[in-house]
Parts: C-alpha cells; structure tokens; sequence
C-alpha cells in the first residue's frame, strides 16, 4: 500500500488505541490491610467492591479497573504506593485512606500530578480549609464534625466535667478541638495515647483517679475495641459515663468487643436504620454478599464510588480529563445513602449529625439506633479559610 | 584494560542512557525505583566499611541515615531550601552524632558493641518520635527539593536530573571507598579486623581508627539519608528502626561481604527483588526470608571474608 | 491510690517481660546464641493459644494446648536449625535469626491471613477485683502477675537446686568434660531452647488478650528484651529478673508519670508524646550506663556480688568470667 494509507492506517490505530485506553477508568483503593487497625479497612475494601459490583463493573458507564492497596499502616510505605498507583497504574481517582496520617503523606502525590484524590475517610483540617486543593474532595465529613457533635450533646446533656481520650495523631488533635468547639462545660483532661497503641493500663488508670462525668473517646479500629473491653474488665464506677463517636461504635467494633458496648451512646452520620432507599438497599446487597452488616467504613466507599459514577456520567465518560472531572464531581448532584448531601465551597459534605445508642436488632444483632438530630446541615468550621473554588 | 574495568564501563554508560529509554516509554516510575536502588547502594557500601572490611558489627546504621534525612527535612520547614546550606548542616550534623555514638560504643566489643549501638540508635528513634513539631510519627514532608541553583542546565528538582546527580554521587563515594580500603588507613582497619590486639601491640592507635572508620562511613550513610529525603520528599522515624539497620545488613551480605561491590550489588538484588515478587504476591518476605537463611546456612562451614587487598600484613 | 495502679501496671509488665527475656538469656548465655527469632516464638505462643481457644471453646485447653505447642515446635526449631549456630560468630547467629524473623512472619501472614485474631479475657477473669479501698483491678492482669512470679520461683528452683540446672550450668562451662561424665549435652541444649520457646509463648498468649494477636508483635518487645539481657547479665536468671523489674518499671513509670510532669509546663499533645518518648530513652540510658559502670550487666555470672560484704552468703568469685556460663 502507498505511505499515505499506511500513514493514516497507523494514524488510526494509534487513535483506536489512545481511545481505548482512555475510556477505561482507573481508581486506586488504598487502605488499611492488615494489622490491628485493618478493621475499617476491610470494610471500606468491601463497600468498594460492593459498588463496583452493583455497577457491574462499569462506573460511570465507563469499563473500570479497581487497583486495590494495602497502605500497611505506615506513612512512608503508603506514600511509595500512592507513588506506584499514581505513576505506574495511571489511577485517575484514588480514594479510600482510612488515618488522617497516612492521607496527608499520600494525598500530595495524587494532588500533585493534577489527579484526584477522593477521601472516603479521613478529613483533617489542613485539606478543608488553607491547603485545600481543587483535586482534594471529600464524600465523608471533616474530621472535627462528628466529633463537634458529640460536643454538642454533651453540653445539652449537661455535663459538668468531662475527659478526653483521643490517639495522637492529626485525626485526634482535630477531635478534641471539635468537642471543645461546642462543650462548654469543663474538660478535665486530655488524655493521647499513642496511635495504635492496644494497652489502656495507664490512661484507665488515670481515668479512675479523676473520676470525670463523662468520658469521651476517640479511638479508632483495634484502638477503641481494646480500649472498651479493658475499661469494663477495670470495673470502672457507673457514674463515669462513657461517650463516643462512631469510629469506636460501629460494626466494626461491635463483632469484636461483643456486649462490652451495649448501651453506649455515639455521634454519627449514617447507621444500618437510616431511612432511605439507598441506605436500605446497600445493606441489604452488603449482608447478601458479604454475611455481615456494613459499617459506617463500608457505606462511605460506597458512596465515594456513587459520587464518581455520577460525575463520570456527567462528563459523558472523558474520564481522561481532570479538570472536567474535578468540576463534575464538586457540582456532584449523586444521591447519598445517608441521605442528605452537599458539597460545601471547600468540597467538603455539609449533611446532618445524629445521636445513636447501641442497642440489640430483631434477629439479636448489635447495632446503632438512631435516636435524635444533633447537628443540622452541619459543614465544618474550616470553609471560610479555603480560598480556592 | 582488565574484564572488570570493561564491565563497570558498560555498566555506567547503560546507567547514564537508561533515563532516556524508560522516559520515552513512558515507564517513568521506573526512574525512582533505580534511584531508590542506587540510595540503598550507597548506604549498603558505607556499611560494607565498617562491617566488611573493619569488623564492627554495628545495628543502629540506619540512624545515620534518619539524621541526615531528618536534617535537611527541619531546614526545609525552616525556610532553607538551597542544598549548598542544607546538605552540609546535615552531614555536619551526622558526623557529630557518630563521633558522639561512636565514642561510646567503640569502648566495647563484640555482642556488647552491638547492643550498644541498636541502643543508641533507639534512641535517636524515639527522639525523633517525640518530637511532635517535626512530624512525629507521622513524618516529616518537604514541599519542594532542595535546589542547587542550576536548575537551568541540571534539573535536580525533576526525577532524571534528579536521577543523575545520585549516580554522580554514588559513583563518586564507591571510588572513594575504593581508594580508602586500598590506602594505609584501610590496611590497617583490615588488620584491626583480623587481630585487634596484634596491632594495638605493635602500636597502633586501634580505638582511633575504628573512630575514624565509623564516622566516615556514617557520613556516607548519611549522605544517603539526604538523597533518600529528597527523592521521597518525606521522611519518618521507621528508617530508623533498628530492622532497617538489619536490612541494610541483609543487603550487606547478600551482595558480598567485604568486597568492594558489596553495596551495589545487594541493593540491585535485594530492591529488585522486592519489585519483582511483589508483583506475584505481597509475601515476598518469604522467599527472601528463605534465600537469605540458605545463603548463611551455605557459609556456615566457613565464614570468610576476602582478603582481596592482595599485600600481606607482614610489611606492618 | 494511683500510684498502688500503676505500680500493679509496672509489675504486670516487668513479669511478663521477665518471662520473654528469661528464654533470651538462658540461650544467649548457655549456648552463646543470639537469637533474634525469639520474638517470632512470642507471636506463635499468642497465635496458637488463640487458635486452641477457638477450636476448642476453652481458654485453658487453649493455653495448655499453647504451651505444649511451643515446646514441641521449639525443639523442632533447635534440632533443625539452631544448633547448626551454636559455634558460629555473632553476626552469622543475628544474620540467621534475621531471615527467621522473615519466614515466620509471612507465613504467619500466609497461614492465618493479615487480620489480628480474636482473642478474649476468658470470662472467669473478665471482672475486676477490689484491692485497696475503692479501688478495682483487673482479674485478668492481676492473674498474670501471679502467674509471672509462679514461673518465676519455678525456674529459679530448678537452676539452682536441681540436677537438670546443675547439667545446664555445667554444660556451658565445659562442653566436652560433662559430656564425659555421661549428661547428653545434646538433648540438654534441645531441652534449654524448648523451655525458652514455651516461657516466650506463655509471656505472648497471656498479654494477647489485653493487646492484639497480629503479626510482627513480637518485634516491638524483643530489643526491650535485649537490654534486659544485656543489663542483667547474659546468662544469669536472678539478673533477668532484677533488670526486667528495672526495665520494665522506668517504662512503665515513664509512661504513666512523664506526660503528667510535663504536661504542667507543655500543651496536652506534645507531652503526651514527649513522655513514653523520654520513658524509653530512660531505658536506654540506663542501659548505656550500666554498660559503662559494669560492661558485663549486673550480676553476669562469677560477678562480684553488688550487696555490701557482710550481706553476702558465699565469698565473691572470680571477676574473669567469659559469657557463655549460665547462673541462677
């Protein structure tokens, strides 16, 4: 054949194959795998795939391909990873860091090669309001507000002397600042054990000695299951009441620590009885493939991989567009399992606050029964620092 | 010109062009991988020098490399961002923790010097765990890397110029350490290895070089630490812990103990091995786990380190 | 009635530390191993009596279960491997152990998967009991700090007053002459590694259920073990013992009281972190220092005694003692 066909030919095919590639849509998933705090990993792993799969393995109405890692709890490895998915996997969204830690060592690597990162967890302060970036969404909350939350029951409750447990690390430093920002009773300590520490000896024992009204905790993962099981086995007295979110209260938790948290009272933002269609038909798809409830982990994933599918068809599938992508997601318009749901001006969800109490299921099963609203069309107390839009 | 001054050239000039291949492959992420490898060289040969050619069985190496790091990290955050301040100050500040750690560990021997130094580094680590302004735990990121001010014709701050000013150095510090092992001073670090209280009885100051060995090789172990801050533009109290400093001796052995390629050869295997079987299973440990106990088992009947230098003590 | 709780902390975890450095220090000073995998028998006593307790529903069962397991395996180990080590240089011995550390914890990994296992408070010792006044304490914990002193005794008694501890004194001093005399030296060495494996065991499966059973939770302890070592004296029981309640009350004090002391003069967080920071210096610290002062630990054996001459029972022996000889 003459040069021009078999210029054009090739001209042709290397448009077929730039076209083929770029309709397929890459997420990296990197989470939390093993260890200790692999808990809420797992889950997030699973609510993922769920979506995925209910998908039919076309998010967005693009062909996908799930990359799943595991971030080994550890900054500096999670960061090469983020490396690996972000350079050699090509990823175009990643998503599902669960400890504010690990999120701000890998996120920058996403971010700085003009991708998205889409946090299905983690919200610390820094990304919601100066460093926010317009790559950097969230389909969870800000780190403060559950905990801001709590805060806020607590003052209504009436709680005169409070303590606080918190891990720390970023995550824990926000969750102290979220309670303070709405209690206005006294905080008679603050307690940090270190992140991933499984031993409370030292701070129950300090607990014991002030004998507060009220102890708030923040623990995550294996943290708080310890943590629950070690203070009841102390036979702390019953005037300490405990209080926490749903990081330390959730299904998660639940099949660990079994009755140690019966009764517990938390702050959350979504529980296996929240009343949407949603909600209802992901915990029914969750419990028929995966025999167990969703934690709050898992319906964030889920959500995180819906609001992708929603932008991606927006865009009409140019998935190889980041800027196009990044505006589709922050006009997000997805529905939530949660039900009501945002984007604030910092790509932060601005949603409602619940207060739940642990209580026992039909079929005997633990869970979170939603008892009132706490915080209403809540954003976060960063937003007004975020100057790009 | 000998087969192996033939082979290193080839090596080079492949090392020197390869760049260019993987770019316009489009496999760039390859490019850090090699330079994470030549990191790990130049920090597997500083050991080599003491633990291959002095004997000193030191477990807390990797804190040279966390210093150094961590040294130009701190200056980062403070607003010093030219390599020409920041790489010194770090290896400044390398050389004075060895010559402190150094001095106290040195005074003992054997099994004790060992626990000793893992102590010490242990140490550093939880210093640097403490020290919540810097990171912590958490790490430590720096925003940009540190510039020579010639970006305009060596772009250090984008990964090939980056890529080619550690194969610069790397190569620089192996012929150092060549000419060290093959100089005086490097005789006599062999002898003190072979029978330290022969060459204390014939009067050498014994404690004095093994000082001086330690810290030049925690320089370089330090100097390390500064690229592999760079490259990464992160860095966290875990390259301190005392398994790194048992990779980096793993690394050590598998690549030759107490010969002059040991560094470069271990890092290539041991990274690329890394790389290699983490594509077929996250269980890589296992293989090497197995690969590392056959090859001890395997020097068990004689564990031999070279007497490649070729002259004989007897001219001592 | 603070300090009476954290004091009951500290003793926990000198014991149970005592219990892990106690195999340590019997094989580095017996047989001149060092034996970097020790840690991977502690993560095995707590995985295998977690998985006995699973299978068999019953925390004792699990524990006896546990403990048999890590004889037999640590013999295995010893017959297998170990004793290829025993006339091998350090490094060789460290290098070895090393590439154990490796292979047991991928298969770990590989056999039970990544997740940490379950494993509770058996229900007979979930409650607390009443100390001193109001306060309460754990069942559990304060079952394993009667459990660490038992063992203790236990092996003090047979070091020093029975026939087996006379044969393992003896046979790290001269090898060939008690041979001669008809003690299979061979078995005895099998026999030390074993006993060292099921102390390390025990010490993992009973801090599992207030920790977590996952891989790698041997590591974290090892290198307090090794100071613990170190310190006491490489070989000596009683010296493992005082150096563990050393060890293991600077950190513990440390951690409890430090974030307190410096939270009067520094914000919440950074003492939180600065204190168990600078309770784990201490540690080594006091390790370096007691280096310096006695560079063979505290009561290595044929140690002159620390105790003042007219405290002393028997007159103080040669101080030219190598490593390699064990004592009570």
């Amino acid at each position: 054949m003459n040069r021009i066909t078999r210029w054009s030919l090739s001209f042709l095919a290397c448009m077929g194959m730039v076209a083929a590639s770029a309709a397929e849509l890459r997420i990296g998933v990197m989470t939390t795998l093993s260890g200790a705090q692999a808990v809420p990993g797992v889950d997030m792993r699973d609510g993922i795939e769920l979506a995925v799969k209910q998908l039919s393995g076309k998010v967005g109405g693009q062909q996908t391909q799930l990359i799943v890692a595991d971030d080994q709890f550890n900054p500096g490895a999670a960061k090469q990873i983020a490396e690996r998915l972000v350079k050699k996997d090509k990823v175009q969204v990643l998503t599902g860091i669960i400890y504010s830690n690990i999120l701000l060592a890998a996120a920058p690597v996403a971010l700085e090669s003009g991708g998205i990162y889409l946090s299905s967890n983690a919200g610390p302060s820094q990304y919601a309001g100066e460093q926010c970036d317009s790559g950097f969404f969230s389909v969870s909350w800000q780190n403060d507000a559950v905990h801001e939350a709590a805060g806020k029951y607590a003052n209504d409750k009436g709680y005169k002397r409070v303590l606080l447990v918190a891990p720390n690390y970023p995550a824990g430093r926000d969750a102290t600042t979220g309670f303070r920002r709405f209690f206005k009773g006294e905080v008679i300590d603050e307690l940090y054990p270190k992140l991933g520490q499984l031993d409370f000896a030292v701070e129950i024992a300090r607990l014991r000695e002030q004998k507060p009204d009220a102890v708030y905790f923040f623990l995550p993962g294996g943290m708080g299951i310890n943590f629950a099981k070690q203070y009841r086995a102390a036979g702390i007295p019953e005037k300490s009441i405990l209080l926490t979110s749903q990081f330390s209260a959730d299904q998660d938790t639940f099949a660990a620590s079994g009755d140690a948290m019966l009764g517990i009272y938390n702050t959350g933002h979504w529980s296996t009885d929240t009343d949407t269609a949603e909600s209802r038909e992901f915990v029914a798809a969750f419990e028929k493939a995966y025999g167990r409830l969703p934690s709050f982990y898992a319906s964030q994933g889920y959500d995180a991989i819906m609001m992708v599918d929603a932008a991606v068809r927006a865009i009409g599938g140019n998935v190889d567009d980041p800027k196009a992508l990044r505006k589709a997601l922050s006009d997000s318009k997805f529905k939530s399992v949660r039900g009501k749901f945002s984007l604030g001006t910092n790509r932060f969800p601005v949603q409602d606050f619940f207060l739940r109490v642990v209580s026992r299921d039909a079929k005997g099963r633990l869970y979170n029964k939603t008892e009132s609203l706490v915080l209403s069309n809540h954003s976060d107390a960063y937003a007004t620092a975020c100057k790009q839009r | 010109m000998n087969r192996g001054l033939i082979a290193v050239i080839v090596a080079g000039l492949g090392l020197l062009v390869l760049p260019m291949v993987l770019v316009s492959m489009g496999q760039g992420f390859y490019l850090g991988l090699l330079t994470r490898i030549m990191i790990y060289a130049l920090a597997a040969t500083s050991l080599n020098l003491i633990l291959g050619y002095g004997g000193m069985v030191s477990f807390g190496h990797a804190a040279f490399l966390g210093i150094g790091g961590y040294a130009v990290a701190i200056a980062a955050q403070h607003g010093i961002g030219t390599a020409w301040v920041a790489w010194p100050m770090a290896l400044g500040a390398v050389a004075l923790f060895a010559t402190v750690i150094g001095a106290i560990s040195l005074r003992t021997q054997g099994v004790h010097f060992l626990m000793i130094t893992l102590a010490l580094a242990q140490m550093v680590y939880y210093v640097f765990v403490s020290l919540r302004g810097y990171g912590g735990d958490d790490g430590l990121s720096m925003s940009r890397r540190s510039s020579f001010g010639w970006e305009a014709w060596w772009p250090t701050r984008g990964d090939t110029g980056f890529y080619y000013l550690v194969l610069a150095l790397l190569a620089l510090a192996l012929l150092c350490a060549h000419r060290l092992v093959r100089s005086h001073f490097g005789r006599v670090l062999i002898g003190v290895r072979e029978n330290e209280a022969r060459m204390s009885t014939i009067g050498y100051p014994v404690y004095r070089y093994k000082l001086a060995a330690f810290v030049i090789a925690a320089v370089l172990c330090g100097l390390a630490g500064v690229l592999n801050v760079e490259l990464n533009r992160f860095i966290s109290p875990s390259v301190m812990h005392w398994s790194q400093s048992g990779m980096l001796m793993v690394i050590v052995i598998v690549g030759g103990l107490g010969r002059p390629w040991a560094g470069v050869v271990g890092a290539t295997v041991f990274l690329g091995l890394e790389e290699v079987l983490s594509h077929y299973t996250e269980r890589w440990q296992l293989p090497l786990g197995l690969l590392l106990l056959a090859l001890v088992l395997a020097r068990v009947a004689g564990w031999r380190l070279p007497r490649d230098t070729g002259k004989s003590l007897q001219h001592v | 009635m603070l300090w009476i709780e954290q004091l009951l902390n500290g003793l926990q975890y000198s014991l149970m530390l005592f219990l892990f450095a106690a195999g340590l220090t019997l094989v580095f000073g017996i047989m001149n191993l060092v034996n970097l995998a020790h840690g991977s028998l502690y993560m095995l006593g707590a995985y295998s009596a977690a998985t006995v307790t699973a299978l068999s529903g019953s925390y004792a069962i699990g524990l006896l279960g546990a403990l048999v397991f890590m004889g037999l395996f640590g013999a295995l180990l010893e017959i297998v491997l170990i004793r290829r080590l025993y006339r091998q240089d350090h490094l060789t011995q460290v290098l070895a152990t090393f590439a154990l550390i490796l292979i047991f914890n991928e298969s770990v990994r590989i056999v039970w998967g990544v997740q940490p296992l379950r494993y509770d408070i058996p229900a007979a010792l979930s409650g607390s009991v009443s100390i001193v006044g109001d306060l309460r304490y754990s069942a559990y914990r304060l079952a394993t700090i009667a459990a660490g002193v038992v063992v203790a005794l236990l092996l003090y008694w047979m070091v020093s007053r029975t026939r087996v501890g006379m044969w393992v004194r003896a046979g790290a001093s001269n090898r060939e002459m008690v041979q001669m005399m008809g003690v299979n030296v061979r078995r005895l060495f099998t026999a030390i590694f074993s006993l060292g494996a099921v102390l390390s065991g025990l010490a993992g499966a009973a801090l599992a259920p207030l920790m977590s059973v996952q891989v790698g939770m041997g590591e974290e302890v090892l290198i307090l073990a090794f100071v613990v070592v170190v310190v006491g004296g490489v070989g000596s029981i009683r010296g493992a013992f005082i150096a563990a309640l050393l060890v293991g009350m600077v950190d513990s004090m440390g951690r409890a009281w430090l974030p307190g002391l410096l939270g009067a003069v520094l914000p919440a967080h950074i003492a939180s972190d600065l204190g168990p920071a600078l309770a784990s210096m201490s540690v080594y610290l006091l390790m370096a220092v007691v280096l310096m002062v006695r560079p063979m630990g505290l009561f290595f054996p044929g140690a002159p005694s620390l105790l003042p001459k007219w405290l002393r029972r028997h007159p103080p022996m040669a101080a030219n003692a190598a490593p390699g000889r064990a004592s009570a």
